[in-house]
């Protein structure tokens, strides 16, 4: 079993469950009490790494954090060294790519939330933030839970978008999905199911958490 | 203490709400039927919503003021809000519903606030359970006692009985009443219940389609109307065609004739000339029944006719009695059994001279 490279996916999907976290729940928040005319347009980009090919996605994020690109130079004069093809650029695209998982369970748990609970809190004089600390979070705990939840696994998986940003670098950015693809490729077919089923289980085992939080068993998550 | 609401908002191409009133501190009762604009007129003094025009002072503070673009947030405004369905904190016990607006004061002043008032509002055993595990009159106690511990200018109440039995909404309108007598802030108080109106209201104001029709004590707004809409949302079973016979102004009174036929009715003098056509709006249950024509008696209205059709709703019994136009009369089962009422039978029916209350035809 490639233990460095499960490591690393596993380092990979904590890192980015922790940034969508912190990005997606206010993203989360604006998209459902915003009033703005355009939201929808917000909500599509949002939504966009659900149906756009990783190859597509890759490719762009690949192009943006790039040497010629903006955010690649600034990079470059900050660290010392380029961002494409290092766990940073990972970081970078898998967050990008997860978004939706992180965004959508936590949406649709704060949708769930009674208005007039929030018009409660404000007439006893009580302000939208401590509002959303005290009554919208604890209702919506689940949704947040599943969000990390979903937004893990989805990363412990992804594969286009690593291998177009990060390619495949032993330890650096080599993450599970192309270790198998790595073993298939050299017939080392018993190493490639080892890493395959332990992949397999550890999916079956996030989405029935998920599921279990949400109890909303045809609500087949991400919810759209 | 007082509360100044000159609004206007268009809440649909047809609908406006257009209301000014100054309310004193004390029970104002806002009623009317639903989609009259009651919650909307609430809405707008807390803050929830913008009015398209107007201007709103507590207590001489401009909440709102479209002239001079004000809005005030809610939070700021110092209103307590109970809320039709009274939205507790489902995820919060009674003590920390209660406590919820005091979170600035330090724990052991706000624990100190929300035992006082959970003990003058009988909930103090109950305040460490969720509002799931509890009964509607007591979350409504929590409700109020949430809204009321904050100590507000003005104090909004939405429907917030409509949900209870006779006998809950009765002690809490006592308690209300207590807890006012001391903190005398205004109370809109929103309800379409005619009883509620009596046992709180100093003040009634009539709201239909988003106007003011009417503004006055309780009784001469709700039983005394002088326009047909307002009889009908008060509750009156009968609106008869009527003209006017003759003004008996030292008595006090005038006849009316019912149109169609000649049966007249003494009701209290009001400012209709004879020969003039009006309608007269009866309660159902302000009429008695009797088997035998009455004599020596106080009512002056004694009208014959028969029974056309008797039906039973819970604990009323429902009679149309034909006097020549059809009239609703409520009675109870035991007189039911007791005077042999069916249908087809000739009876006398009895109404009182102030049970008669004329109103314009148009």
């Amino acid at each position: 079993m490639d233990w460095t490279a499960i490591a690393l996916s596993v380092r990979l999907a904590a890192i980015v469950s922790a940034i969508l976290l912190v990005i997606g729940v206010p993203i989360a928040y604006w998209l459902t009490f915003s009033s703005w005319r355009w939201r929808f347009l917000f909500e599509s980009i949002v939504a966009l790494p659900l149906v756009l090919p990783p190859t597509v996605l890759g490719f762009y994020v690949l192009l943006a954090l790039g040497s010629r690109s903006p955010i690649g130079r600034a990079w470059e004069r900050w660290t010392g060294h380029g961002l494409a093809f290092t766990f940073e650029a990972l970081v970078v695209a898998s967050v990008i790519y997860s978004l939706p998982f992180a965004v959508q369970p936590v949406a649709a748990s704060f949708a769930q939330i009674d208005r007039t609970l929030l018009e409660a809190s404000a007439t006893l004089g009580v302000g939208r933030l401590r509002t959303f600390l005290r009554v919208v979070l604890p209702l919506s705990i689940d949704g947040v839970l599943a969000g990390v939840v979903l937004t893990f696994a989805h990363t412990i998986g992804e594969f286009g978008v690593v291998l177009m940003v990060g390619g495949n670098l032993p330890g650096i950015t080599r993450t599970v999905s192309i270790s198998i693809y790595d073993s298939v490729q050299a017939f080392d077919f018993a190493a490639a199911n080892r890493t395959a089923l332990l992949l397999l289980v550890f999916s079956f085992a996030s989405l029935a958490s998920v599921y279990a939080l949400l109890r909303k068993p045809w609500a087949v998550a991400p919810l759209s | 203490m007082s509360l100044e609401v000159r609004v206007r908002s268009r809440l649909s191409p047809r609908f406006q709400l257009d209301v000014a009133f100054t309310a004193a501190p004390g029970t104002t009762i806002v009623f009317g039927a639903s989609g009259s604009g009651k919650t909307t007129l609430l809405r707008l003094v807390a803050g929830l919503q913008s009015p398209d025009e107007g201007r709103i002072a507590i207590d001489g503070r401009v909440v709102a003021d479209t002239g001079a673009r004000v809005h005030v947030a809610p939070p700021e405004r110092r209103v307590g809000f109970v809320f039709q369905h009274l939205a507790l904190f489902p995820h919060l016990t009674a003590a920390e519903n209660i406590g919820y607006g005091l979170s600035r004061l330090p724990a052991s002043e706000r624990d100190a606030r929300t035992r006082a008032i959970a003990a003058s509002f009988g909930i103090a055993h109950l305040l460490g359970n969720r509002p799931a595990a509890i009964s509607g009159g007591e979350r409504q106690r929590v409700g109020l006692a949430r809204a009321l511990v904050t100590d507000p200018d003005v104090l909004l109440l939405d429907e917030p009985l409509s949900a209870l039995d006779h006998e809950t909404q009765s002690r809490i309108i006592a308690d209300l009443r207590t807890w006012n007598d001391r903190r005398r802030i205004p109370i809109l108080y929103v309800t379409h219940s005619q009883r509620e109106a009596f046992a709180l209201g100093e003040r009634v104001l009539l709201l239909r389609g988003g106007a003011i029709a009417a503004d006055g004590t309780p009784d001469t707004v709700l039983n005394a109307p002088s326009q047909e809409s307002v009889a009908q949302l008060a509750g009156f079973e009968n609106l008869l065609d009527a003209v006017v016979i003759e003004r008996r102004p030292d008595a006090g009174v005038m006849v009316v004739r019912l149109a169609g036929i000649a049966v007249d009715l003494e009701t209290p003098l009001m400012s209709f000339e004879a020969g003039q056509r009006i309608r007269v709006a009866i309660r159902a249950g302000d009429i008695m029944v009797a088997a035998e024509h009455p004599r020596a008696l106080s009512a002056r209205n004694i009208v014959g006719g028969t029974i056309g059709a008797l039906s039973r709703q819970g604990a009323i019994v429902r009679l149309e009695v034909s006097v020549g136009v059809p009239i609703e009369v409520h009675v109870t089962p035991t007189a039911t059994a007791a005077l042999n009422l069916q249908t087809g039978r000739a009876v006398w029916l009895v109404i009182k001279t102030h049970s008669c209350h004329p109103v314009s035809a148009v």
